[in-house]
């Protein structure tokens, strides 16, 4: 058992040299802790959710000059727990999951590695003294895009564009339409899934998500709001070509998207801090701070918000603060269910 | 379905057997498999020295990383859902018909036997073998509207099957996050209700301590490898030695001489459909009945589609798909050793493709250069001087 451990680690090594911070690099000693990731189906590049999570483990690697290593599942998604284990069985601590489909392998691999400290984002079902959750009031922000949308709507009429029919995506819904409803009550929200679960192809179809956001604005939708991870690219192609207006989410899209031409169409983003979230349990995981069992991250401390890069939400700026305010005070509450 | 046995001594179309020994046919029969994993290798080196590796140490890492009790283990429990897979897909290929819709049979047959196995309370032994019947009988339900509506309305099983693929997959969800979900607290997970104890499948690590393996912490031979060896036997037995197995035989060699013969093409085609549906809808069991014990979004997806590869890799028969299945499971099992020294992960998915092309086209080869051979052979011994050459 030992022995095959100690292989693994000491045949990698040499390998993941390119993983670790260049000595130097940074002015903070050199950690000897050593970080791993475990994505789910869809992994690295996906500019948007798992982008984000990298962001954070890497802008704490260059502050604490830790090691790290990142794995994503095969096809089927048929080994996410045996990604798990690897990272723990090779002296990974903490181990970062990103994504709720490992809350079930996550409470067997927790079990069997006590003395591991293991992350887990959008997930609170897993109970084990060893297990950390990341949590977002992602319907707080939605909430806020909603009432921009709502805001900046000639027509009357917002839609919104969910990836994979899930429950965590019913939240984003359920914020969106919340909000876009209570600065105009009278409101039309349009509503549709890319794809059906477990197919989680939505998250990566920008054609599907050009076609749905197509047929949202020619019903009369002017701002449509794209929780779609990798297919939002299409509903901003299919904004710019309408001339109307989309919304990103996640991470800031007016930056991330990498196309200068699709920047005007990008009202705002939902903003999803994962990387906020990763680079601040790490922190305190490096400086040997005891991390809550779950943490929350909404409004109140910036793990959640909307984004302002492009100006376009500035002449509303002062409304959605004041809503932002509502909703910190408990004014408003936000329902998660639509 | 009675057995006779007089009536098998026709080759396999796919895989022919020489009638008496000859040298040169041996030779094309070994040239095939043996061209086929050439090209291949060729293939996913090329592939990788363009992400900038050196393929001999990829592949040094793979064989090293990948023969380790743990990943053998890995590679035996994810193999054991392709080869039920495939073998769906076999049995249809068996009589020329494309099942393409494994995906969708199996994905509604583990929902609704996982609902089905939550719901109800029966012993041990007998709460299994209640969940494995009803995944069966919903694949082969679903399977067999495809195989009505060939007979019934002539529409082509590989359109109507695509399809059911997405009705399935639709319906699959909806059920899933309406009336069948069990929400638990804290998750963003939709799944079924947990199987009771007695509806869980044990394993087979008692087997491998009385054989002297002590399996790693946290790996385990999953039970459901027993019933996949079972459908195999029986595969075999209904395939070679049965009189349905030869008329599917027939039918798939030439359909008109088959009918001519008295095969009913109708009753044929709906009852394999039937079959490999039923054979499908066990392809989610060895995660519900060993692992997750329940379906969720978590649930394993894709596995009717790397069936079809598996399928077409095995050719057919059940000794070959078993080997293809494990192939296809190590090179998965790989992703992650190639993923630990900064390959693509996606190599592994050029490294399966590249394997069934070039089987594909090896065997289509030799059988081309075999036909020629046998050309050559009748020409030689018609032509005017035939007797003096011999």
């Amino acid at each position: 058992m030992a022995s095959l451990a100690l292989m693994a680690c000491g045949s990698n090594d040499p390998d993941t040299g390119r993983d670790t911070a260049e000595p130097g690099s940074s002015a903070a000693a050199q950690s000897d802790a050593k970080v791993g990731l475990a994505f789910d189906v869809g992994g690295r590049g996906d500019k948007s959710f798992n982008d984000s999570a990298v962001a954070g483990l890497d802008k704490a690697k260059a502050e604490f000059g830790f090691e790290s290593e990142e794995l994503s599942p095969n096809a089927s998604g048929s080994d996410r727990g045996d990604n798990l284990r690897q990272l723990a069985e090779d002296g990974f601590n903490p181990v970062i999951a990103v994504g709720f489909a490992f809350a079930e392998s996550l409470q067997a691999v927790a079990t069997d590695f006590p003395d591991t400290t293991f992350l887990i984002v959008d997930d609170a079902s897993v109970k084990s003294p060893n297990v950390k959750a990341l949590l977002f009031a992602e319907e707080q922000g939605s909430f806020l895009v909603g009432a921009a949308a709502a805001l900046k709507s000639k027509t009357g009429n917002v839609g919104y564009i969910g990836g994979v029919e899930t429950p965590l995506l019913k939240k984003f819904e359920a914020g969106f339409v919340a909000g876009a409803k209570q600065v105009k009550p009278d409101i039309k929200t349009q509503v549709k899934y890319l794809s059906q679960p477990p197919d989680f192809s939505g998250f990566g179809a920008p054609d599907k998500g050009k076609e749905t956001a197509n047929g949202m604005y020619d019903a009369g939708a002017d701002v449509v709001y794209a929780a779609a991870g990798g297919s939002g690219v299409g509903v901003f192609q299919s904004a710019l070509a309408k001339k109307t207006l989309a919304i990103g989410v996640d991470s800031d899209q007016y930056e991330s998207v990498g196309d200068p031409t699709l920047q005007p169409v990008i009202l705002t983003s939902m903003l999803k801090r994962v990387d906020v979230a990763v680079y601040e349990s790490l922190q305190k995981f490096l400086n040997e701070e005891e991390l809550p069992a779950e943490s929350v991250f909404d409004l109140s401390t910036d793990g959640v918000g909307y984004s302002t890069s492009g100006g376009f939400v500035d002449d509303i700026s002062t409304q959605l603060e004041e809503l932002k305010g509502k909703i910190i005070s408990g004014e408003i509450k936000v329902p998660t269910t639509p | 379905m009675s057995l006779l046995t007089e009536e098998r001594q026709e080759p396999v179309p796919v895989a022919p057997t020489p009638s008496r020994f000859d040298p040169r046919r041996l030779l094309l029969a070994v040239a095939a498999p043996l061209l086929a994993a050439l090209v291949a290798l060729a293939v996913s080196s090329v592939a990788l020295i363009a992400s900038g590796s050196n393929p001999f140490t990829v592949y040094a890492r793979m064989l090293s990383e990948g023969t380790t009790l743990r990943s053998l283990l890995i590679t035996v429990n994810n193999a054991v859902p392709l080869y039920l897979s495939a073998l769906a897909v076999a049995l249809g290929f068996r009589m020329g018909l494309f099942n393409i819709g494994v995906q969708g049979q199996y994905q509604l047959a583990a929902l609704l036997a996982a609902a089905a196995g939550a719901a109800v309370t029966l012993p041990g032994p007998l709460h299994i073998a209640f969940v494995i019947v009803v995944a069966m009988a919903v694949g082969a339900l679903w399977a067999g509207v495809a195989g009505v509506l060939k007979t019934a309305r002539g529409v082509s099983e590989v359109i109507s099957t695509i399809m059911l693929n997405v009705i399935a997959g639709g319906l699959a969800a909806y059920l899933l996050t309406t009336y069948l979900q069990e929400r638990v607290e804290g998750s963003n997970n939709s799944r079924t209700p947990l199987l009771p104890e007695s509806a869980r499948l044990p394993d087979l690590d008692g087997l491998l301590l009385a054989v002297g393996i002590e399996p790693p912490q946290g790996t385990r031979l999953g039970g459901f490898l027993v019933v996949a060896i079972v459908v195999g036997v029986l595969y075999a037995l209904v395939v070679s030695r049965s009189r349905f197995g030869f008329e599917l035989r027939a039918t798939g060699l030439n359909p008109s001489a088959a009918v001519a013969a008295g095969v009913d093409a109708k009753r044929m085609t709906v009852v394999t459909m039937l079959l490999s549906g039923a054979i499908a809808g066990m392809v989610g069991l060895p995660q519900l009945l060993g692992q997750s014990y329940s379906y969720g979004l978590d649930f394993q997806t894709g596995l009717g589609f790397t069936g079809i590869g598996v399928a077409l890799l095995g050719r057919g028969s059940p000794v070959g798909i078993a080997f293809a299945a494990l192939l296809f499971a190590f090179l998965e099992r790989s992703s992650a050793t190639l993923q630990r020294i900064d390959v693509p992960t996606e190599i592994y998915v050029i490294m399966q493709g590249s394997i069934v092309l070039s089987v594909v086209v090896a065997y289509e080869a030799v059988r081309r250069a075999g036909v020629a051979q046998a050309e050559r052979a009748v020409r030689r011994a018609t032509e005017p001087g035939a007797a003096v050459d011999a």
